[in-house]
């Protein structure tokens, strides 16, 4: 489960987050939906702790993120937007450097690397060095370090950047698995119709601010329209008359 | 404790995989710079070696005006060489060095001479031509000396006794001594091992810092549940490991190539043996942690990679300002100079090159500040990384 309330951040003279709350439950998929700038990004690295906001506080299982930075990563598995992977390690080194980090013990780090490059189907480039490998192979490696200690709580942000089609199918069905096993996940897009496909519950974010939250249903009903991109463009539009 | 070490075995793996980590630690430093020394030390040997026995050869034109001069010449092993040479052609042949001086005998030397009248004599110089430098002055020195003989004789045929011409006695003594003759030297070779060392560990802090920045990777690795500055300490220690690597290997490789150099004329210990050797990496290996350091807090203010590569390469430099001046003042091992970091650990190459080591006081004080000031920047490095700016 995760919480934030009231967060605000500022970088010089530009407000990139103002008064974001949003909360994104156990068992279910809760996309961050906004333009490009709209303060994402910024909303996540404040969740996931490298970055401090000025103003507010965000939980993570209950654990404030300020006070227990720590024990709250611990409960985190994170895909940063344009996550880099070790080009000198292989996909199996990178997945286990984190899991180490993560205060696995060698057999625990061994066999849960393992297990991601089952479930991410990795088999065929596990063993290979990381330098030559496509968008999608970095993007499933990246994934697996995230998930390898077994977060309760997975946060990615702009997963599907730059993957193919198949990827993204591919990418959908893992995070539909993984709500399935009461995970509580948190992603954000700027593409209306992933947020569509596999959200329980979407916030709308821009310009820094919430402008609308609930279910796609709920959503539509509230901009009286039956289109969901429809509806996310009514509300970008009401924000930017405020 | 535990996530340091396993930073530092991650980046240890990797970077031992990493051609580029493996160029500037290993081949740069045991390959290319000790050959480069060796080559100079060796010159230099030969070249002093050679200046004092050489003789020198001298184009003489019109040799025959003055026969008494030329063997006055041989006796001081100038060998002289007839020459027909016209003022112009003189003028050009030492211009463009076939010969490095001429001599010329004008017709009327021996007239003069016989009348008691200054003889002339022309001599033909480039002074712009560094190799021709001591052949000169020592052919000027005979010639001056043969001049001075012939005054005494007349002085002494008019009944005047010589020394009246000696108001001032002017004792040469020089005390070079083949050990001080080669400080020079030895300075280039201790900056050089500095620079080696510290070059070892240049490519790994880059990658742990710009690098992975600029990779994307270094997100990630905030996110585990790791404090930060564990993360840099981990960083530091690999670029450590590298930087002994990289030292260890240069000495080596030096020492080995010094032992072919004849060094003993250098005033060099010649032996080198193992415990040198050994002493020598102990004496520089306090410098790696605080070299390590400076780069990666110079890292942590770049944005880019190419940026942190211009900037933390000057660190590589830094050594090499106290050498300067220990060479320019004559600088010798104080209390104080040996809380110096780099000129530290210079003196105590040099004592050992010089097989007079330094006081074990002396040697306690460089690694013990050294190393402090290596812990002080590897926290001032561990507080900066916990800036937010470091995201880019």
């Amino acid at each position: 489960m995760i919480e934030a309330r009231h967060l605000h951040k500022r970088f010089g003279a530009i407000t990139a987050v103002q008064d974001v709350s949003l909360t994104a439950g156990d068992g279910r998929i809760t996309g961050l939906l906004g333009p490009n700038g709209a303060g994402k990004s910024t909303t996540l690295r404040m969740l996931y702790t490298v970055l401090q906001p000025d103003s507010g506080d965000a939980f993570i299982d209950g654990i404030s993120t300020a006070e227990r930075s720590l024990d709250a990563r611990r409960r985190m598995g994170v895909l940063p937007h344009g996550a880099g992977v070790y080009p000198h390690l292989t996909a199996r080194e990178n997945i286990q450097y984190f899991g180490a980090l993560h205060g696995l013990d060698r057999s625990d780090c061994e066999q849960r690397a393992a297990q991601m490059i089952e479930l991410l189907e990795m088999a065929d480039f596990a063993d290979r060095q990381a330098k030559g490998f496509s968008q999608g192979q970095r993007l499933k490696t990246a994934l697996a370090r995230a998930l390898v200690h077994g977060p309760q709580n997975i946060l990615l942000d702009e997963p599907t950047n730059g993957l193919d089609v198949m990827a993204v199918r591919n990418l959908r069905a893992l995070l539909l698995k993984l709500k399935a096993t009461g995970r509580c996940i948190l992603f954000s897009s700027h593409v209306m119709q992933e947020v569509s496909a596999v959200c329980d519950e979407v916030v709308v974010i821009a310009a820094g601010k919430v402008v609308a939250c609930g279910t796609p249903e709920e959503l539509r009903a509230r901009a009286g329209t039956a289109d969901l991109e429809e509806a996310f463009v009514r509300f970008l539009e009401s924000a930017g008359r405020d | 404790m535990r996530s340091v070490l396993i930073v530092l075995r991650k980046e240890l793996r990797e970077n031992l995989r990493d051609r580029r980590t493996l160029v500037s630690a290993l081949l740069f430093g045991t390959v290319l710079m000790p050959l480069l020394v060796a080559v100079l030390v060796n010159l230099t040997v030969h070249r002093t070696q050679e200046q004092d026995n050489k003789s020198v050869t001298l184009a003489v034109v019109h040799g025959e005006r003055a026969p008494n001069l030329l063997a006055y010449l041989r006796q001081y092993r100038i060998d002289v060489l007839a020459s027909d040479l016209d003022d112009a052609a003189a003028r050009a042949a030492v211009h463009r060095q076939r010969f490095h001086m001429v001599l010329w005998i004008p017709d009327n030397y021996a007239s003069q001479l016989s009348a008691g009248m200054p003889a002339p004599i022309l001599l033909y110089s480039d002074s712009s031509d560094a190799a021709a430098g001591n052949d000169l002055g020592r052919v000027r020195a005979v010639l001056g000396q043969y001049g001075f003989g012939i005054a005494r004789l007349r002085l002494m045929a008019r009944g005047v006794d010589p020394t009246v011409l000696s108001a001032i006695a002017v004792q040469d003594i020089d005390v070079a001594t083949p050990t001080s003759r080669s400080v020079l030297i030895l300075g280039t070779l201790t900056a050089i091992i500095l620079m080696t060392m510290l070059m070892g560990g240049l490519h790994i802090v880059l990658d742990a810092t710009a690098g992975e920045r600029e990779r994307g990777s270094l997100e990630p690795l905030l996110t585990t549940p790791v404090r930060r500055e564990q993360l840099i300490y981990g960083k530091i220690l690999a670029a450590c490991v590298f930087m002994l690597i990289s030292l260890s290997l240069s000495v080596c490789v030096m020492a080995l190539a010094l032992r072919h150099a004849g060094l003993d004329r250098l005033g060099m210990n010649q032996n080198m043996s193992v415990a040198t050797v050994l002493k020598m990496i102990a004496s520089c290996a306090p410098l790696a942690p605080l070299g390590a350091s400076l780069m990666t807090i110079v890292a942590a203010f770049t944005r880019s990679y190419r940026e942190a590569q211009t900037y933390v390469g000057l660190i590589l430099a830094l050594p090499t300002f106290p050498l300067i001046f220990a060479g320019a003042l004559g600088l010798q091992p104080t209390a104080w100079l040996m809380m110096v970091p780099a000129l530290s650990q210079h003196f105590m190459l040099m004592g050992l090159l010089r097989a007079e080591p330094v006081a074990a006081w002396y040697v306690a004080l460089s690694v013990s500040v050294t190393l402090l000031l290596g812990v002080l920047a590897a926290l001032a490095a561990g507080r900066l990384y916990h800036r937010e700016k470091l995201l880019g």
